[in-house]
């Protein structure tokens, strides 16, 4: 909490408001929580009142724990994620509930190890909590400042971290959620991938195939024309060198889609530097990576850099971009700055919304901070281990 | 004329040797690796070489390597350079010494064959010859300080940065000389480059300002 050691009372007094909501959420609130779960259980198969009622409950017991994640995170700088198990891979992150009818919706609760846990914390928040929190007040309320000026954060702190053993996830459901992440992203690089492959045999079969068979007809129609029509098979022969320029300008293409050639050639500051040159704006380059990352991370990474960069030319209109690369604590991290109008978004089909697609097979991240009006930063991260000093061209040039 | 080729692939060599045969060029020898084309280029000091830029053992940009360090050892030595992509950066490279006698051109520039030996005899002779995509994706680069250029001046300073020579120029714009030499004036007072009246010079300059660099 950095406002802490700017301005130590201030804070105190922070924390000394957000007690009393908190007190009012402990005994008088999780104290009855907990009842109506618990009761909640044998009379689920004598009506539906059971259902309906643990239902309720685990809703309020959700907003509840979400809302002390929060006020733990922002006043007292105690993170806790969320450890709430989904069957789907499609819950959004906000989501409280398990998908499904009602009674989906209570055996998926009960299967959550983190419902027990939630539990658990209500009866805890609801005597442990209620006690911290009476406290705090107390020696406010009996102006024993120097002993409450003292004990607060700590007391205040030791109890949100308590509560973290309970809200956050166990070890088990850290990996349960790693997996799946994995399994997602697994998933969507699959898809990704046999996409990709789908498109190179449409190229190669619209594009190429079919050009090398019109120049194959083309020159053997000249070779019987040869000595009847010496004009007409020198027209075709003509047409024919024209349209094998065609088929190497799309080859040309297509495997620049695959890998850049000058990034097998260079390695990622090389390729960086030739996008750089052929962009429309004055891009300032600072390079710090020493050495070279793993081929297809490499590969990614260029891809995105060069997404990005289209990117600024066609929404952003700024005048000048600055692209760092660097390489720290075991991440490749990227960050590209532009001077344009901000307001980017990852939208769903959109070219930023595509890195993060490609970094996500990586366990890389994006972050858009990009206010209306400007500027924007685009930061992309990549774990990943640099080889050994990276080739250097035979001529430096400035 | 003698000729240094420094091409791997046995097709496109033999087809390079035999079109350069028929055009009275003499090629001394085809060597088939960066090491053994640097060794060449030292030994045979050709009037012009025709290098890939990639070559074994690592296939990725040998034959430049070979090519920009020849030219380290015997300034000003001519050298085409024939790749299946171009990349501006690589025409940076090359023409980092600021002396003629370099050309950068795509392999399927040679199947204009007339074009193409034209083209080698330039950088023989000091020139330059540099391919349109590489033109055209550095003018790109720059356009904003070419837009008070009017349309014939891009066309004639995109021609000028291929290397092609005022008659050339005036023959591909169907105008006469004296009109390019006119435009070319405009060009350089636009973007306050200082003439030179040496072709090659001008052309050096004209690359230089689209590379970004000062002149």
């Amino acid at each position: 909490m950095p406002s802490s050691a700017a301005r130590p009372f201030r804070w105190r007094l922070t924390l000394l408001g957000w007690t009393l909501p908190l007190l009012v959420m402990s005994l008088p609130v999780s104290l009855p929580l907990f009842l109506v779960s618990i009761v909640g259980i044998p009379l689920i198969g004598a009506f539906g009142v059971g259902i309906a009622m643990i239902l309720a409950a685990a809703w309020l017991t959700r907003v509840l724990t979400d809302v002390h994640r929060w006020i733990f995170a922002s006043a007292l700088g105690v993170t806790i994620s969320r450890p709430y198990v989904w069957p789907t891979a499609a819950a959004q992150p906000g989501r409280r509930m398990p998908p499904g009818h009602p009674g989906a919706k209570v055996i998926a609760l009960a299967r959550d190890p983190a419902t027990w846990r939630d539990l658990a914390w209500l009866l805890v928040n609801a005597t442990l909590g209620f006690v911290t929190y009476l406290v705090v007040i107390t020696l406010f309320a009996l102006s024993v400042l120097p002993l409450w000026w003292w004990l607060v954060p700590p007391l205040m702190r030791g109890y949100a971290r308590l509560s973290g053993t309970l809200l956050g996830p166990t070890g088990a459901a850290s990996l349960a959620a790693r997996v799946q992440q994995l399994t997602d992203s697994r998933a969507e690089t699959v898809d990704a991938q046999a996409a990709e492959l789908r498109r190179i045999e449409r190229d190669l079969h619209d594009g190429a195939q079919a050009q090398l068979t019109s120049l194959g007809m083309n020159i053997g129609m000249a070779e019987e024309l040869l000595r009847t029509d010496p004009d007409a098979a020198a027209r075709l022969l003509a047409e024919a060198r024209e349209g094998s320029g065609q088929v190497l300008a799309d080859l040309r293409d297509l495997v620049h889609g695959i890998h850049p050639p000058v990034l097998a050639d260079r390695g990622l500051s090389g390729a960086v530097e030739a996008l750089v040159l052929a962009h429309p704006l004055p891009v300032e380059v600072e390079d710090r990576v020493a050495g070279r990352p793993p081929a297809p991370v490499e590969s990614a990474a260029y891809f995105a850099v060069a997404e990005t960069l289209t990117n600024i030319t066609k929404h952003a209109r700024a005048s000048s971009v600055q692209l760092t690369l660097d390489h720290d604590g075991g991440r490749l991290r990227i960050a590209v700055h532009d001077d344009g109008r901000g307001g980017a978004v990852a939208g769903s089909g959109g070219g930023l919304h595509g890195i993060g697609r490609r970094l996500f097979a990586f366990d890389g991240t994006v972050n858009i901070d990009s206010p209306e009006g400007g500027p924007t930063t685009v930061t992309m991260e990549i774990p990943c281990e640099l080889s050994s000093a990276k080739t250097t061209p035979s001529s430096e040039t400035g | 004329m003698r000729v240094v080729l420094g091409e791997d692939h046995a097709l496109l060599r033999d087809g390079l040797m035999r079109l350069l045969t028929a055009h009275e060029f003499d090629v001394v020898e085809a060597a088939d690796t960066g090491l053994t084309l640097l060794r060449a280029l030292r030994t045979h000091r050709p009037d012009v070489a025709v290098v890939d830029v990639r070559l074994p053992p690592t296939f990725t940009d040998e034959g430049l390597r070979a090519a920009i360090e020849a030219r380290h050892e015997i300034p000003g030595l001519p050298v085409l350079v024939l790749s299946q992509y171009v990349e501006p950066l690589y025409a940076r490279e090359l023409m980092a010494d600021g002396s003629g006698g370099v050309g950068y051109l795509l392999k399927d520039r040679v199947s204009q064959v007339g074009e193409f030996v034209d083209a080698l005899r330039r950088v023989a002779g000091g020139g330059t010859a540099m391919d349109p995509h590489v033109v055209s994706t550095l003018i790109g680069g720059q356009h904003s300080r070419l837009e008070s250029l009017t349309a014939r001046e891009h066309e004639v300073l995109t021609l000028m940065a291929e290397g092609r020579t005022n008659s050339a120029i005036a023959s591909a714009l169907f105008i006469t000389e004296k009109a390019v030499g006119k435009h070319i004036a405009n060009v350089f007072h636009k973007l306050h480059l200082s003439e030179s009246p040496d072709d090659n010079r001008r052309v050096l300059a004209v690359l230089a300002y689209l590379d970004g660099r000062p002149g």
